[in-house]
């Protein structure tokens, strides 16, 4: 039914829809909401044969989840940021052990500096865990999404992490078509998992693997994550027929059939993209979009056949590779090493910086007319980094970076 | 697409003033989107929030820097936050005090701003000096971007009991007394 709520809520509706066994949550912004009506709801008892279990840590989550889901129960948890790298050795273990838990990552920035609003750090930080990864650019998508990875994580046995942008969506009320009990349940079948500890036929799960065989092990969890390739726009499908409106798929173009110039980017950031691509083309610019919706595994035939047509490709990430630069734009550049077409990094939006329409597209602007640098810093104050470069030219103690950006900050406001 | 703008001190209710905005579009049958300004937000601390309605889907994700209109829920921030930025000539601006406009001693009065007295209000339908639902009540007069109606549904929906009621007839009071004043002043949407 639609309604008009909150990002958060919408998704604690949908997961609590998919009938979860066991949710164990430690809170942290901007996550919380999510765990709190869960929560709520297993309180109130509107959601029977749920257990929700205050853990102690983050850690102590995933580790929670990770026995829930070996026993054969529905796991789901939620977290962000520091919260997912305190976890990360767990993270790591419930895609090694296949287990099928869903996790929501309200994206968060990672400190140092303290920072709490988004960017996709933290998603990056655990991109090679072996999760699938689904990025929504909507709250309806985030919602949907997770109705669509209890699907995927338990067809294939590995976890899936759904990436929403924290507060950008998970504090936004917008207009929401929440999953209904009924239409979940026709969708999403009881959990049968392909390995479980059960007394009455006992395994043992987690061996220790020494070189005889642990890249065969390793293999065989990337091969297993690459058939979500094929399963994510089979589940998509499935779901659009049951809810009418679009699933799940590898990526989401717009207007790039005869575009020049193709930006590519993840999550919320893309429904300002597509005003800007609008824009753009009202101003006669050829230009789309391409958002990637799974992000790992990566679907590189996808973005292929999206880019190769271009002139040139603008990858837009919330993300940094410290010491390097893109993240998403690497796999992109990987993805057409077959078709040449230059890629272009502009790294947005860090810490919770706005990316807005106007520097959009003045950086669009510079694109087409071939002046963009190969790795932009979208609005970057470079008077404030000059001015602390050449104070610590200056100074062998030159103090803490923070520290001085901000005081400098305050002087020239 | 109608831009909004809210200003005013954590525990005000100053975000849930831009939820029930939003939820009073959607229920006029119209979209939008309620965001708040992120931040660690305290007790007494200037707190920004915003709403966008249309007619059409709202894609941009982008903070509000030309807002359509700005409410004010605290007259202690005149002067000490920048409530006119980004604002157009044309943009309204609503603040919560009992005095007039120009007794509240703002730098600079837009021409289209208005003062109502909300935490009154509120004290008398409420019982407690929470400005929001007033504020949307005189925002809907002011503007005509959503029904009395549907302000009044949409603190239904959120509240229950004597303080759903009680936001209610703050929200009628505010529209009220609004609809009267945008009549002397000579701009606003309601007129008639």
């Amino acid at each position: 039914m639609l309604s008009q709520v909150e990002g958060s809520r919408a998704v604690a509706d949908a997961v609590a829809a998919c009938r979860p066994g066991v949710v164990c949550a430690y809170p942290i912004t901007p996550q919380t909401h999510i765990v709190e009506a869960i929560g709520a709801k297993v309180k109130s008892g509107q959601l029977p044969d749920c257990e929700f279990i205050n853990v102690e840590s983050e850690f102590a989550a995933m580790s929670v989840a990770i026995g829930a889901s070996a026993t054969g129960v529905r796991a789901y948890t939620a977290t962000a940021s520091q919260g997912l790298l305190f976890m990360i050795e767990a993270v790591y273990n419930a895609a090694g052990l296949g287990l099928p838990i869903v996790m929501t990552l309200a994206n968060r920035a990672i400190g140092a500096p303290i920072n709490i609003w988004n960017d996709h750090s933290d998603a990056m930080a655990v991109r090679d865990a072996g999760w699938i990864q689904l990025f929504a650019s909507t709250n309806q998508e985030a919602a949907d999404l997770h109705v669509q990875a209890f699907r995927l994580a338990e067809e294939l046995s590995l976890p899936v992490m759904v990436c929403m942008d924290g507060f950008v969506l998970t504090h936004a009320v917008e207009e929401i078509d929440v999953p209904t009990q009924a239409e979940v349940d026709a969708f999403l079948p009881p959990y049968k998992p392909r390995q479980v500890l059960d007394p009455a036929e006992p395994v043992s799960i987690g061996a220790m693997v020494g070189p005889e065989a642990f890249e065969e092990v390793r293999y065989l969890l990337h091969a297993r994550a690459l058939q979500a390739l094929d399963l994510v726009p089979e589940i998509g499908r499935e779901f659009a027929a049951a809810f009418g409106r679009t699933g799940a798929g590898l990526v989401q173009p717009y207007r790039t059939d005869d575009a020049e110039i193709i930006v590519v980017a993840m999550g919320s950031v893309l429904g300002t993209i597509a005003e800007v691509v609008d824009e753009l083309r009202l101003q006669g610019m050829s230009v789309g979009s391409l958002g990637i919706t799974t992000f790992r595994p990566f679907p590189a035939a996808a973005v292929r056949d999206a880019l190769q047509g271009a002139r040139s490709a603008v990858v837009v990430e919330k993300a940094l590779s410290i010491g390097f630069g893109g993240v998403l734009a690497t796999d992109v550049a990987m993805a057409l090493t077959a078709h040449p077409v230059p890629v272009t990094t502009v790294v947005a939006g860090l810490g919770g910086r706005p990316i807005t329409e106007a520097s959009l597209e003045r950086m669009l602007v510079e694109a087409e007319a071939g002046t963009l640098a190969p790795l932009t810093f979208l609005d970057l104050d470079r008077s404030l980094v000059d001015a602390e470069l050449a104070r610590m030219s200056a100074n062998r103690r030159s103090g803490p970076v923070a520290e001085n950006v901000l005081r400098r900050l305050m002087r020239t406001n | 697409m109608f831009q909004v703008r809210f200003h005013g001190r954590g525990g005000q209710g100053v975000v849930t003033a831009a939820e029930l905005l939003s939820v009073a579009a959607f229920l006029d049958g119209r979209h939008a989107q309620a965001f708040p300004s992120f931040g660690s937000e305290r007790t007494g601390a200037p707190v920004v929030a915003f709403c966008r309605i249309s007619d059409s889907t709202i894609r941009t994700r982008a903070p509000i820097d030309a807002p359509d209109a700005v409410v004010v829920g605290d007259v202690t921030l005149i002067n000490r936050v920048d409530l006119l930025a980004g604002l157009s000539p044309e943009a309204y601006l609503l603040i919560n005090s009992s005095r007039g406009i120009a007794e509240v001693n703002m730098d600079e009065v837009p021409r289209r701003a208005l003062t109502m007295p909300a935490s009154e209000l509120a004290r008398t339908h409420l019982g407690r000096p929470l400005p929001s639902a007033a504020l949307l009540g005189g925002l809907a007069a002011l503007t005509g971007e959503v029904s009395l109606d549907a302000v009044e549904s949409a603190v239904r929906q959120r509240f229950s009991g004597t303080v759903a009621e009680g936001n209610a007839a703050a929200a009628g009071a505010g529209y009220e007394l609004v609809a009267t004043l945008v009549r002397e002043v000579g701009f606003g949407a309601v007129t008639g």
